[in-house]
């Protein structure tokens, strides 16, 4: 019998290569959490303006747990349109509120400010959703909305929703494609 | 033909005294020597090497894949059991699925074929020695990304048919459904390239004088169903690899309603597969109890004809039932009663296969070896999943345990019944073939004992279970059901079950290293194969046979006709014609080479990284051009390899 | 516990008889067809051994016998699929289109992982939303238009008729009737997902009267808050994540993510059937959705134990 038949090494070998080359991608990815408890820190002191006096200090920086998990992707997108986000962003391009595809964020594209802002709510029409969404959904709806823009690895974004599109693959749409200021509110309603 | 037939003493084509040239032995043992080592084993184009490697990776996936269905019985076996969560166990029960119907069913039954045929047909290998083995490398690449993938948190989890939307990607978020499309691309293309192979081989390289009716039964199988294949196969690969996959990867909407697409699209064309796809597993295992029982009972089977036309009717019928797994969608009712009578009315093919076994043990002198044990097991077994599969086809009974448990007894009665229980027979009779030893009786009787009592004792409650409510794919049932104490049964059989896989794993094991060593023919069989040496060496036959009857093992009183003529110094082949074997023309072999294994290489390259970025089509393009490149390249006119086509002469024979 | 009896073999109603007959029918012929064919099996190989035992090579006549053995084997099969082919279809197309007088129309869409039911009436008043739990009345047909909103799931009430799938973008029309009154549970048969397993309904047939009675307190609005307790449990409700997801009828909660919960403490069982509907299994399931079903849409909720009580309290008065 051909010594190499159950080719045990070999196969080991393959394994591994393989292993290694999908390990990196995959748990961060694939995982499904599905009871979070409450989050250690939540951000509360984020700073909305660059501006401060005297010395800068840093804001508080807190990471986004989803960041490149496709569940809460997913969720994230249901929540949104469950949530009724979608009834002033629609599905991205905005509408009486600002767009969330585009490159221009009033009050920052981190996602420490994406959390405050759903959390505590924005001048100019932007509800409180503090006490009525659990903290880590907000967090899958950041992760969304970031997503929106391109922000999160391609690799946990879905490509489309069974849904009517108004725009093709808004998720999958690469960065350098989302448009740069696709809305503006009127004049008497900018921040 | 008039080549200068001479005779032979029967059964020993190796070694025929008087005509025993020394020095064309030795020319051949050269011109077919296998190349050593590791890479030897890497560029090999042997059909024997590479069947064998072929059913030792299938039987891997099934291992694998019987320990995922362990898995499943053990969280089933209490209500509410906290075993796994319903995220694992959906991962579990859809790489059982998947491994079981992808990786091993159909795999291993070509892989058997790729072995056999030339054996069966006097070839010295297949058509295509090459792509045969470009299919092994693919096949193999499948398996280990799926069980990866799977290990690493990664495995499909909607279902072994991924039915959409669930599988797209609103409701399926990750790569989970994208890594199982993949794999179904790697096993399409495995199972395209074998079937090709088969028909091709059987079609155009048979002995001399084996006209298509008189080939072995167990050859008729395997033609149908690579016929099926071919037919069947692109249907899933075109859904799976290209649509389910553009869905998800590039926003296509082939199955979104929003946009004009389908959810019911991905059914039918699933399906459309998925039906033929059991009985291109089935059909194989009808092959193996012919040769079984013909060994056995030492008779060929009687009603030939009827037994070829049943296998026929039976492949030609299968592409009309698909619908039956589609009763509960909204298919009009005159679509339903079609697909209920075709349903019902293939049993009428199968059932005369069974009458004519029937009729052969009667006339015949049954032994009851292992294999033979097998094939009644398989009667025993297969007819209660045979009825209830009759019984399915009715619509407002089907509708009625259409996804429960009681659909799940009846397709592992039929698969387990069906296709195993002949593949384990098949291998207690051609283990010695392979491997020049005898399995073990005393393990083999073990073995299955064991199987026929864990499969009754596994899957037949389950009927009631379905007929009690139980719906499948369920991670968990509530206490006041009622269902647990079947449940516990149905986990106490598992156990039986893989206790009989693991007998029959150590009975090959131990014997292949130390078995009672077997000749060329140890039981006694009609067909060709055993007339080449266990092992066989790698060129098959030192002359290709020629065969006047059906059992040409039995029927020449002591002397096998051969065919002298064919070179030794290169690698070469008797073609004939398709219909009557006629001699042709002579084919020449290629050598061992690399390039199946780069293609591979780089149709891994092309899918693995798809599921990430649609520029892995063009990136493996490149590298498949280039190892198509290698594989095609002209041999050269060097001495060895010069190719001498043509017809052979009709009056004179051909110098040696 | 109760013990439920989810079985296709205890019909109820006149679909799910005629196909409990036709089930003993095909079982009584496979049966025999089976110990005919495994006993012809049997007794081949044992006559054979006999013969072999006597000396005797080939039996007299053998091709002749043989011939005429399949051929009656082949002969019998073709009349016993055509009489069951036959008496299939005639169930099949007589049970299957639905009756013209269909006193009542209930609309359900399947979602993840629980059923939307809408009681559909001429007049728009007389609709009302529901969940999971499906009121009948006795000895008429009913007809079910089923359709999805997210995945394929399928209704299946065992004890009364087969199942249909729901898939998105496609209206299926079932019926059944319930002849005797009682409870049947049914369950979705087609895999949906991570809490497939715990997608359950019930299905109350109820006499007429009665029947009327439930439709008639299910179309109205969620009772109002009696007491102070109650009142802060209906504060809680509105001001906190469950008006986010669920409706109740006379609140401004009108979200639809979740079931609506207008007349939650009428119904036998919660979570799709899942548990039997207690102050304690409630509290449970608010507390914690995830413990009992993971991977359900509903999020855990961290409610202050007063808070908790009030709602409770609350939810429990709405009949």
């Amino acid at each position: 019998m051909d010594r190499w038949t159950d080719g045990p090494a070999r196969r080991i070998l393959t394994a591994g290569v393989l292993t290694g080359a999908l390990l990196f991608t995959a748990c961060r990815r694939e995982e499904r959490r599905f009871r979070e408890l409450p989050p250690s820190t939540t951000p509360t002191t984020v700073r909305v303006s660059a501006l401060q006096p005297g010395t800068m200090v840093d804001t508080m920086h807190v990471a986004n747990p989803y960041e490149n998990n496709a569940y809460a992707q997913t969720e994230g997108q249901r929540l949104y349109n469950a949530y009724g986000c979608v009834g002033c962003h629609a599905n991205g391009g905005g509408g009486m509120g600002p767009a969330l595809m585009d490159d221009k964020w009033i009050y920052g594209s981190a996602p420490e400010n994406i959390y405050t802002t759903i959390i505590q709510g924005r001048p100019n029409g932007m509800p409180s959703f503090a006490g009525r969404i659990p903290s880590y959904q907000v967090w899958q709806i950041v992760t969304y909305v970031r997503s929106l823009s391109g922000l999160t690895p391609a690799g946990s974004r879905s490509a489309r929703t069974d849904d009517m599109m108004m725009y093709d693959g808004s998720q999958a749409l690469p960065k350098h494609v989302a448009p740069k200021q696709s809305f503006r509110p009127p004049a008497s309603e900018m921040p | 033909m008039s080549e200068q037939i001479v005779t032979s003493p029967l059964a020993d084509l190796t070694t025929r005294p008087g005509l025993a040239d020394e020095a064309e032995l030795t020319e051949l043992a050269v011109t077919w020597a296998p190349r050593p080592g590791f890479w030897g084993w890497l560029t090999s184009v042997d059909h024997k090497s590479i069947g064998k490697r072929y059913i030792v990776t299938s039987f891997i996936w099934f291992i694998l894949a019987g320990l995922n269905a362990g898995l499943m019985r053990i969280q089933l076996s209490r209500p509410e059991n906290g075993f796994m969560g319903p995220d694992r166990y959906n991962q579990v029960f859809t790489t059982h699925g998947t491994a079981m119907m992808f990786l091993f069913a159909v795999p291993v039954m070509t892989a058997f074929a790729l072995y056999l045929v030339p054996l069966m047909v006097g070839a010295r290998d297949l058509a295509y020695p090459r792509l045969n083995a470009f299919g092994y490398w693919v096949f193999l690449t499948g398996g280990l990304f799926l069980f990866i993938s799977f290990y690493l948190n990664m495995g499909p989890n909607t279902g072994w048919f991924a039915y959409t939307p669930l599988s797209g990607p609103e409701f399926s978020p990750g790569k989970r459904v994208d890594v199982w499309a993949q794999v179904v691309t790697f096993t399409e293309i495995a199972g395209l390239v074998a079937a090709v192979e088969i028909v091709a081989t059987i079609m155009k390289l048979r002995a001399p004088g084996m006209s298509l009716n008189r080939i072995p039964l167990y050859v008729w199988s395997v033609l149908v169903v690579s016929v099926m294949i071919i037919f069947a196969m692109p249907a899933v690969a075109m859904a799976s690899t290209m649509m389910l996959a553009m869905d998800r990867l590039v926003a296509t909407h082939f199955f979104n309603q929003a946009e004009g697409g389908d959810a019911l699209l991905w059914q039918h064309m699933f399906w459309f597969f998925g039906h033929p796809e059991v009985y291109i597993m089935f059909i194989p295992g009808l092959g193996f109890i012919s040769s079984i029982v013909e060994t056995f009972t030492k008779r060929p089977v009687f009603g030939y004809p009827v037994m070829v036309l049943s296998m026929i009717v039976t492949g030609f019928v299968a592409f009309g039932l698909w619908v039956h797994h589609m009763f509960a969608t909204p298919i009009p009712l005159l679509g339903r009663t079609f697909f209920t009578a075709a349903s019902v009315l293939i049993a009428l093919p199968t059932g005369a296969q069974i009458f004519c076994w029937i009729a052969t043990i009667w006339s015949g002198r049954p032994r009851l070896a292992t294999p033979m044990m097998f094939a009644i097991g398989f009667v025993v077994i297969f007819i209660i999943g045979g009825v209830t599969g009759v019984m399915i086809a009715s619509v407002p009974f089907d509708l009625q345990v259409h996804d429960t448990y009681f659909i799940v007894a009846h397709f592992h009665y039929v698969i387990l019944g069906g296709v195993v229980t002949p593949l384990f027979g098949a291998c207690y009779l051609w283990f010695p073939k392979v491997t020049g030893r005898m399995l073990s009786e005393r393990l083999g009787k073990w073995h299955f004992w064991l199987w026929f009592i864990g499969v009754n004792v596994t899957f037949f409650p389950m009927h009631i279970l379905g007929l009690e409510g139980m719906p499948r794919r369920v991670y968990t049932y509530l206490p006041e059901m009622g269902w647990g104490n079947l449940n516990l049964l149905v986990s106490a059989g598992a156990v039986v079950v893989v206790a009989s896989v693991a007998v029959f794993v150590i009975n090959v094991l131990v014997s292949w290293r130390s078995g009672v060593v077997a000749g060329p023919d140890p039981w006694g069989g009609p067909t060709l194969e055993w007339a080449a040496a266990s092992p066989p060496l790698p060129w098959n036959f030192h002359h290709v046979p020629v065969v006047e009857g059906r059992s040409p093992m039995w029927e020449e009183a002591g002397d096998l006709p051969i065919v002298e003529g064919l070179a030794t110094h290169k690698r070469e082949m008797l073609v004939t014609t398709a219909l009557d074997a006629v001699p042709d023309s002579r084919h020449d072999l290629p050598e061992e080479s690399i390039w199946p294994f780069i293609m591979a290489v780089a149709v891994a390259a092309t899918f693995i990284p798809a599921i990430y970025t649609p520029w892995a089509y063009p990136a493996g393009l490149v590298i498949g051009v280039i190892a198509f490149a290698g594989w095609a390249w002209p041999r050269g006119r060097h001495p060895k390899h010069q190719v001498t086509a043509g017809r052979i002469p009709r009056t004179e024979p051909e110098p040696t | 516990m109760l013990q439920v009896n989810q079985s296709v073999l205890h019909a109820a109603g006149p679909r799910a008889a005629s196909t409990e007959h036709l089930w003993w029918f095909a079982f009584i012929v496979a049966a025999v067809v089976y110990v005919l064919t495994v006993g012809a099996l049997f007794w081949a190989i044992a006559s054979a051994r006999r013969r072999e035992r006597e000396g005797e090579l080939r039996p007299e006549h053998a091709h002749d016998r043989m011939t005429s053995g399949v051929g009656a084997g082949i002969a019998a099969s073709v009349v016993i699929l055509l009489v069951f082919l036959g008496y299939d279809l005639s169930v099949a197309r007589t049970r299957d289109p639905v009756p013209k007088q269909h006193p009542v129309t209930i609309e359900i869409t399947g979602r993840q992982w629980f059923w939307d039911v809408t009681y559909a009436d001429t007049s728009p008043h007389g609709r009302f939303t529901t969940a999971n739990e499906i009121h009948i009345p006795v000895g008429q047909p009913v007809l079910f238009l089923l359709s999805s909103s997210d995945v394929i799931h399928s209704m299946w009430v065992p004890n009364l008729a087969g199942k249909k799938d729901l898939i998105p973008g496609y209206t299926q029309s079932l019926w059944f009737q319930a002849d005797t009154p009682g409870v049947y549970r049914g369950q979705c048969a087609e895999f949906c997902g991570e809490q497939h397993a715990k997608m359950a309904m019930e299905i109350v047939a109820q006499p007429l009267t009665e029947y009327r009675r439930w439709v008639a307190s299910q179309s109205g609005p969620g009772a109002p808050p009696a007491d102070s307790v109650t009142k802060r449990g209906q504060e809680v409700f509105l001001t906190g994540t469950c008006a986010m997801c669920h409706s109740i009828g006379g609140t401004p909660a009108g979200s639809h993510v979740g079931p609506d919960l207008s007349h939650l403490a009428s119904r036998r069982t919660i979570a799709a059937g899942s548990l039997p509907n207690t102050r304690g299994n409630l509290a449970g399931w608010i507390i914690d959705p995830q413990r009992i079903k993971p991977g359900a849409k509903m999020p855990p909720n961290m409610l202050e134990p007063k808070d908790l009580d009030a709602l409770l309290t609350y939810l429990q008065s709405l009949k």
